[in-house]
C-alpha cells in the first residue's frame, strides 16, 4: 500500500520538491543581503537608540525584498490551500471518479488500511512541505521581524508612548499580527494538515466529483482561516488588560485640514512593543465610551473642544485651564491585548487545534470510505 | 448445498435505490468449481448482484456470502476473490509493470511469474502506460492482475462488452486457459448469451431484478424441450410440464416446457433447445418482447 501511495503521489511530490527548491534558491540568494544589512546597521549589538537604527535598516530594504516579504507570507497562506485542493480533494474522489477504486478495493488490503495509508503518507508530505516552507520563510524574514520589534518600541517611545500598530516602511510590526502570525513558526504545519485532510474528507463526501470537492475545500478552508484570527485566536489565552488614565497634559490642538474643525490630540499611555491589540478604547469613569473621542492611528482624539481649550484671540490656549478641564474628564485608555511573549504559546495552541480538527476529519474519511459503497 | 461448497450463496438478497429495487429477493447458490454465467438484459441487476458479491455494495435486504464469508470483510476474504470490474478499470497513469508491482505489493498470494508470463504472452510492453492501451489490452491487463492474485473465485462484470469480436475471443480464451490451469470458480456476467454459451457450465438468468432460472447448463438443457404438434390447449399438458413459452398457428402448437420427466406423448415432435433459445424464451416469457429485444442476439 505504501508503494502504491508513493507511486500515485510521485508527480505531486516532484512538483512540490521543485517548488521548494525554487524557494530555497530565492532565500539563499537574498537572505545574506538582509543579514548583512542587519549586522552592518549594528542591530545585533545595539544597546541604545535601537529603534532609530532599526528604522534606518528597515528604510534601506529594497523593493525586491519588500515583494519577497509579503510574497513569502502570501505563499504561506496559499500553500496549505493548494495542498488541500490538489493533494487532498482528489486523493479518494479521483479514484472513484475514474473507477480505479474498484481495483484498489479488491486487492488483499482492507479499505480502512488503504485510506489510512493514503491519508498518513500524503498528509505527512503536506505537513513536511509546509514545515520546510515555514522554516525557510521564518529564517529569511528573521532580520526584518527582529528589527520591526525593536523599531516598533523605539518609535512608540519617540511618539510619546503610543505603540499601537505602528509600522515601518510598510512592514507589519509584530509577529502576533495575523498577517505575520499565519506565515511563521509551527502554525502553517497545522494549517497544511487540516487543509489536506479537509480536502480528502470533502472528496469522500462528494464522491466522484473531484472539482466540487476542491471548491468545497477552498470555501471551508478560507472561512476557517478568516474565523480563526478574528474570533478564535484572540481568546485562546485570556487577553491581558491595560487600563491607565490618559495624560492630563493636553496634546497639540490641531485643525482638520479638510473640514476646518479643530480637535485635540490626546496622549495614550499604552506602550507594549510587539503586542497584538484586540481592542483599544477610551472610557469615562463610568466605563462608557465617550462619543466625542475617536480612535485614530495616531491615538485618541477629542473632537469637541472644551471651552477652556479654545484658543482665546490673541493669547492662545491657557494650558493650565485646558489641562485641568481635560483631567477633570477622567478619561482612561482601556486596551485588551495579547502580549508579544505569547507568540509561541499561541502558535502551539493553534497548531494543536488544527491537528485535532485534522484528526477528526481523518476519522470522517475512514468512516465514509467504509460506509460508502460505490459499485 | 452447504456453505462449504458454495462459491456464492445469496439468501433473499436485495438492493434498493430510493424506491426502485435494483435486485430483489435473490436466492442463488453457485457451487464452487463452476464457470457460472450471469445473463440478463441491461439494467436487470447483474452489476448489482456482482457488486454485492464483491462487497462494493451493501445489501438492503438478505445476505450474501462468498465461501461462507462476508464479502470484502478482511484481507483474507479479499485475497480469495479476484474481480474484473465493468469497463475493466486500470490506472491510466501507471505502466503495465506498475500494475504488476501494485498487485505484488497488495496481495500476499501474488504469483509474479504467472503475471510476467501472461504479459509476455499478450505481447504487452511493460513500460507502456495503461492509459495508452487498447480496450482489449486493458481488459487483458485487468484480468492478469486479477488472476495473478491467485483467487479462488474470479468475478468478471461484462468484461468483454466493449471489445471487438477478436479481442472478445482472445479474452475468453485466456480466461478458459486460466480456469483450466488454476482450478478457479468463475462468475461471469454478460448480456450476450452467445459469449456465455461457449464458456459457462452454470447459468443464472436475471430479469427485471429477479432471478428467473438458475442451474447447471447440462441440466437446464436436459430438462427443457421444444414440443411441436397438432394444435392443443396449454391446459391439456401434464402438470409436470412447466410451460415457458407457447405459440400457436391455425393447426399447430409449439411449447417450450421444462420437465424433469421424459416426454412420452407420441403426438409431439420433441426437440432439444439451445442455451440461447432457452434464455430468450425466459426473457419473452417474463417481460414480453420489449425486454427480449434488449438482449443482444448473437449474429
Amino acid at each position: 500500500m505504501i508503494w502504491l501511495t508513493w507511486r500515485q503521489f510521485r508527480p505531486q511530490a516532484i512538483t512540490a520538491a521543485i517548488a521548494l527548491a525554487v524557494v530555497a534558491i530565492l532565500v539563499a540568494a537574498t537572505r545574506p543581503g538582509l543579514a548583512n544589512g542587519y549586522a552592518a546597521a549594528g542591530l545585533p549589538t545595539c544597546h541604545a537608540n535601537c529603534g532609530t537604527i532599526a528604522s534606518t535598516f528597515l528604510d534601506r530594504i529594497g523593493n525586491f525584498d519588500h515583494i519577497l516579504f509579503y510574497g513569502s507570507a502570501f505563499l504561506m497562506y496559499l500553500a496549505p490551500a493548494v495542498m488541500g485542493l490538489f493533494w487532498g480533494a482528489p486523493l479518494i474522489a479521483r479514484e472513484v471518479e475514474a473507477g480505479t477504486h474498484r481495483i484498489a478495493w479488491n486487492q488483499s488490503v482492507t479499505r480502512t488500511r488503504w485510506t489510512l495509508v493514503k491519508l498518513g503518507l500524503v498528509g505527512l508530505a503536506a505537513v513536511a512541505t509546509a514545515g520546510l516552507l515555514s522554516l525557510m520563510v521564518t529564517w529569511w524574514a528573521s532580520p526584518i521581524d527582529a528589527a520591526s520589534l525593536l523599531g516598533g518600541s523605539a518609535q512608540a517611545a519617540a511618539a510619546g508612548g503610543h505603540g499601537v500598530h505602528v509600522s515601518f516602511s510598510g512592514f507589519a510590526e509584530a509577529r502576533l499580527d495575523p498577517v505575520i502570525f499565519d506565515a511563521r513558526g509551527v502554525a502553517p504545519l497545522g494549517y497544511a494538515a487540516f487543509a489536506f485532510v479537509l480536502g480528502v474528507a470533502a472528496g469522500t463526501v462528494l464522491l466522484r466529483r473531484t472539482l466540487a470537492a476542491m471548491a468545497l475545500t477552498l470555501v471551508v478552508f478560507v472561512v476557517v482561516q478568516v474565523l480563526m484570527p478574528n474570533f478564535v485566536r484572540p481568546h485562546l489565552l485570556p487577553p491581558a488588560r491595560f487600563t491607565a488614565p490618559l495624560s492630563s497634559q493636553h496634546g497639540p490642538v490641531n485643525v482638520n485640514a479638510a473640514s476646518g474643525v479643530a480637535y485635540i490630540q490626546l496622549t495614550a499611555p499604552f506602550a507594549k512593543p510587539g503586542a497584538w491589540v484586540l481592542s483599544d478604547i477610551v472610557i469615562t469613569p463610568s466605563g462608557a465610551e465617550p462619543s466625542n473621542v475617536i480612535m485614530t492611528p495616531a491615538g485618541p482624539e477629542l473632537t469637541t473642544m472644551p471651552r477652556a481649550c479654545v484658543p482665546a484671540p490673541g493669547s492662545g490656549i491657557n494650558p493650565v485651564a485646558c489641562g485641568n478641564t481635560l483631567a477633570a474628564m477622567h478619561l482612561r485608555q482601556s486596551v485588551s491585548y495579547q502580549p508579544a511573549s505569547r507568540f509561541w504559546p499561541l502558535q502551539w495552541i493553534e497548531t494543536g487545534i488544527y491537528l485535532v480538527l485534522a484528526a477528526g476529519l481523518g476519522w470522517l474519511c475512514v468512516w465514509q470510505v467504509r460506509r460508502r459503497r460505490a459499485p | 448445498m452447504t456453505n462449504a461448497t458454495a462459491a456464492i450463496e445469496a439468501r433473499g438478497l436485495g438492493k434498493r435505490y430510493g424506491r426502485r429495487w435494483a435486485l430483489a429477493d435473490c436466492t442463488v447458490s453457485i457451487p464452487a468449481g463452476h464457470v457460472a454465467g450471469l445473463v440478463g438484459p441491461n439494467a436487470a441487476g447483474k452489476t448489482t448482484l456482482i457488486s454485492l458479491a464483491t462487497g462494493m455494495l451493501r445489501p438492503t435486504a438478505g445476505t450474501v456470502e462468498v465461501f461462507g464469508g462476508k464479502p470484502a470483510s478482511g484481507p483474507d476474504q479479499l485475497a480469495r476473490v479476484g474481480y474484473v470490474a465493468q469497463d475493466t478499470p486500470v490506472y491510466d497513469g501507471l505502466s503495465v509493470a506498475d500494475h504488476l508491482r501494485l498487485g505484488a505489493h497488495l496481495n500476499p498470494r501474488w504469483d509474479a511469474a504467472l503475471a510476467r508470463r501472461r504479459i509476455g504472452q499478450l505481447g504487452l510492453d511493460p513500460k507502456q502506460k495503461a492509459g495508452a492501451l487498447s480496450g482489449g489490452q486493458r481488459a487483458q491487463l485487468a484480468l492478469t492482475v486479477a488472476l495473478a492474485k491467485r483467487p479462488e473465485l474470479l468475478i468478471l462484470d461484462e468484461p468483454i462488452a466493449s471489445l471487438d469480436p477478436r479481442a472478445r475471443r482472445e479474452f475468453l480464451q485466456v480466461l478458459m486457459d486460466a480456469v483450466a490451469e488454476q482450478e478457479l470458480s468463475v462468475l461471469l456476467s454478460s448480456h450476450q448469451v452467445a459469449d456465455l454459451e461457449r464458456v459457462s457450465d452454470y447459468l443464472i438468468v436475471l430479469i427485471a431484478s429477479r432471478v428467473r432460472i438458475e442451474g447447471e447448463v447440462d441440466e437446464l438443457l436436459a430438462t427443457h424441450h421444444l414440443l411441436t404438434g397438432p394444435r392443443r390447449d396449454a391446459a391439456s399438458l401434464p402438470a409436470s410440464q412447466q410451460i415457458i413459452t407457447e405459440s400457436h398457428t391455425g393447426r399447430q402448437s409449439t411449447f417450450l416446457v421444462r420437465t424433469s420427466e421424459p416426454v412420452i406423448d407420441p403426438a409431439w415432435t420433441v426437440e432439444p433447445v439451445s442455451l440461447e433459445d432457452l434464455v430468450l424464451a425466459y426473457l419473452g416469457h417474463t417481460a414480453g418482447s420489449a425486454q427480449g429485444h434488449m438482449l443482444e442476439v448473437h449474429q
